[in-house]
């Protein structure tokens, strides 16, 4: 059993979104009951079925690797962080829905991920700053996670759900908001279930060369891609 | 009419201030967070604005500048707005925040942070008895009483804190340079975290398989909490069960393991940046020396004692005042980033509020030593007749006390973790 194949998902965010929560509840379907800070990094392993449904279905471990800190820490940690950012195969990036300045944030912890590759001495040149073209030509699967939803007001609800839209556009990453008390948000048939199951599909692919070679990459490609797999899931 | 220029004055040099408090803090201590609160920010500008106007007033003091009488009264104000702020103000909301993040507390917030605020207030009083701070005249409720027992927590902590620096600072130097850390250490010491963080993997994937076959068989997995969940589990377990909490235990170990690997490998990276700033600022001098070696070199020995020691008390208190202030505030942020996240922010802040007013404070009855004989009659005649002396030998005392205990801690903590100081 486990010599079944891994994928690494690194989690990030700022210290208090809700990371460790979230893990918990996607690994052990339970509500963590004392969050308490992370120190360094806790690891821990989802199993997940590929292509559940279909012929070709097949368990693989997803280790989500949760990284704490804060993104304005001393360059001395940020190295120190720097040596879990090794063959990373997706990113859930989480922030808090109530507080905009973690969202701003999700930058900033992108960029320190996915630099890390770029600068072989593993010391940052830039000043974490936004910069287009760095996503445009990314590989590696996002995915944007809002936490504390149960936390926002009715009325406010529509403004803040439009902003993480735009959010989740700019890294090219679908998006989920909910809360990690309470399971019911990932329920199996949600529609965030479905999105999660997808992201965790196509992390697996990028990382075993799945796809057929004969598909071209793109935008058409992942509705045809997608479509088949719809067919296969259940819903209640 | 005088008076009205003068207040004039004062007040635009307040909202100078108060500004640059705001800056600070939205730049600075909170460029993490989110400022959901505004109050705090309100009061921690107000608390420095008021503190720096004070030592501004002693500025003034020295130079001549305004009329003197409209000094002391904007002396007296000031006095009394910072202590207001102080004792009632700050300690309040700092009980407001608190119980506000304590859930159960939620509803009776405000009842809850008055009671709070009471017990401050009575052992804010019974701190003062034991001290022969005042002489008997005063009444109960004046300027005196309170200015003297913040007097007396801010020196105890400007003590403490200048006793932990004075011994703290060479040892960490040394230490460094001792240590002489290269790119091998840190890569070995790297390696062994990934490959403690490739243990955990790999025990919790045997639990998480366990966990999916006993739920597709069924069996339902009760963690074991509380006493009577232990007790029940003893008698009745699931083998599936058994093993889970076994693994779980091995999990925890290791995972203790990993955090400590981290904070060492942590550790080793400050130590190598340190090292390198402090290689390159070996040579360089601090342009308030340089200064003053152009001046005795190229001015000549013509020295006019009674002019220049006005300008010179000046240059002195304005130096100590500036460093100390920034020094503070680098502290302050410091010490913010170490141990603050998003929903004890606010409490810090206003704590670090508190601590910045009384220091301030106490650093205005200190510095009445290091100002010549015809400028402390300001300070005297405002603060009343406090006794001053009893400061001076009070923040040695302490000092003596912090610096001693801080070598004994330095020296137990070293003992405790030998293996890391030692060069392979």
């Amino acid at each position: 059993m486990a010599s079944l194949d891994r994928v690494k998902v690194l989690v990030l965010g700022d210290s208090g979104v809700g990371k460790s929560s979230l893990v918990h509840l996607l690994c052990q379907n339970q509500v963590l009951g004392n969050p308490s800070w992370t120190v360094g990094c806790s690891v821990d392993v989802r199993v997940h079925d590929y292509k559940e449904g279909t012929p070709v279905e097949k368990t693989y471990y997803i280790e989500l690797w949760d990284v704490g800190g804060s993104v304005g820490s001393a360059s001395s940690v940020k190295s120190t962080r720097a040596v879990f950012y090794n063959s990373i195969n997706g990113i859930i990036l989480v922030h808090d829905l109530t507080n905009k300045k973690s969202s701003q944030n999700l930058y900033r912890w992108s960029s320190e991920a996915l630099n890390k590759d770029l600068v072989p001495t593993g010391v940052l040149v830039t000043n974490g700053e936004y910069d287009q073209e760095q996503f445009a030509e990314n590989q590696i699967p996002l995915l944007v996670i809002g936490t504390k939803l149960d936390q926002i007001h009715e009325t406010k609800r529509h403004e803040v759900l439009t902003r993480t839209a735009f959010l989740a556009e700019d890294f090219n990453a679908e998006e989920i908001n909910l809360d990690c008390t309470n399971p019911r948000y990932l329920a199996a048939g949600s529609s965030n279930a479905v999105k999660l199951s997808r992201f965790f599909d196509k992390v697996i692919e990028k990382r075993y060369s799945l796809r057929d070679s004969n598909q071209i990459p793109g935008f058409p490609d992942r509705k045809r891609f997608w479509g088949g797999t719809l067919k296969g899931l259940h819903y209640d | 009419m005088s008076f009205l220029i003068d207040s004039s004055i004062m007040i635009t040099s307040q909202i100078l201030f108060f500004g640059f408090g705001w800056l600070f803090f939205m730049r600075q201590l909170f460029k993490d967070y989110e400022v959901r609160q505004y109050v705090v920010q309100v009061i921690f500008s107000v608390t420095f604005a008021f503190s720096c106007t004070m030592f501004e007033l002693i500025i003034f003091e020295i130079l001549g500048v305004l009329n003197s009488s409209s000094r002391y009264f904007h002396w007296k104000l000031n006095l009394c707005v910072i202590l207001l702020i102080l004792v009632f103000l700050v300690p309040f909301y700092i009980g407001y925040f608190i119980v506000s993040n304590i859930r159960l507390l939620h509803k009776q917030r405000l009842l809850f942070s008055c009671l709070l605020w009471l017990t401050f207030m009575y052992f804010f009083w019974k701190l003062g008895d034991p001290f022969p701070i005042l002489s008997p005249k005063h009444g109960i409720l004046s300027i005196e009483q309170l200015i003297s027992r913040v007097g007396v927590i801010g020196v105890t902590l400007m003590a403490l804190l200048s006793g932990f620096g004075a011994v703290n600072c060479p040892y960490t130097y040394m230490s460094y340079f001792l240590r002489n850390v290269t790119d091998v250490d840190i890569l070995a010491l790297e390696r062994r975290l990934l490959q403690t963080m490739d243990m955990i993997i790999s025990k919790k994937k045997r639990m998480a398989m366990t966990r999916r076959t006993m739920f597709q068989k069924g069996e339902v997995h009760n963690k074991p909490s509380g006493f009577w969940g232990m007790i029940k589990s003893i008698t009745t377990s699931a083998p599936g069960s058994e093993n889970l909490n076994l693994i779980q235990q091995e999990v925890d170990a290791l995972e203790e393991l990993s955090r400590q690997l981290f904070l060492e490998t942590a550790d080793l990276h400050a130590t190598k940046a340190t090292i390198n700033i402090v290689f390159d600022r070996v040579g360089k001098t601090d342009p308030v020396t340089r200064g003053i070696e152009i001046t005795v070199n190229y001015l000549g020995i013509q020295f006019d004692v009674k002019f220049w020691s006005q300008h010179i008390s000046f240059i002195l208190v304005g130096i100590i005042i500036v460093t100390s202030i920034r020094g503070l505030l680098i502290t302050l942020t410091k010490f913010f980033y170490a141990i603050s996240s998003s929903k004890s922010s606010n409490v810090i802040v206003l704590l670090l509020a508190q601590i910045m007013g009384m220091y301030f404070v106490s650093s205005v009855l200190l510095i009445r030593m290091s100002m010549p004989l015809e400028y402390r009659t300001i300070i005297t005649e405002v603060l009343g007749e406090l006794q001053f002396n009893f400061y001076h030998r009070w923040f040695d005392v302490i000092f003596l006390v912090s610096a001693l205990s801080s070598i004994l801690f330095l020296y137990l903590a070293h003992k405790q973790a030998p293996e890391k100081h030692m060069t392979p």
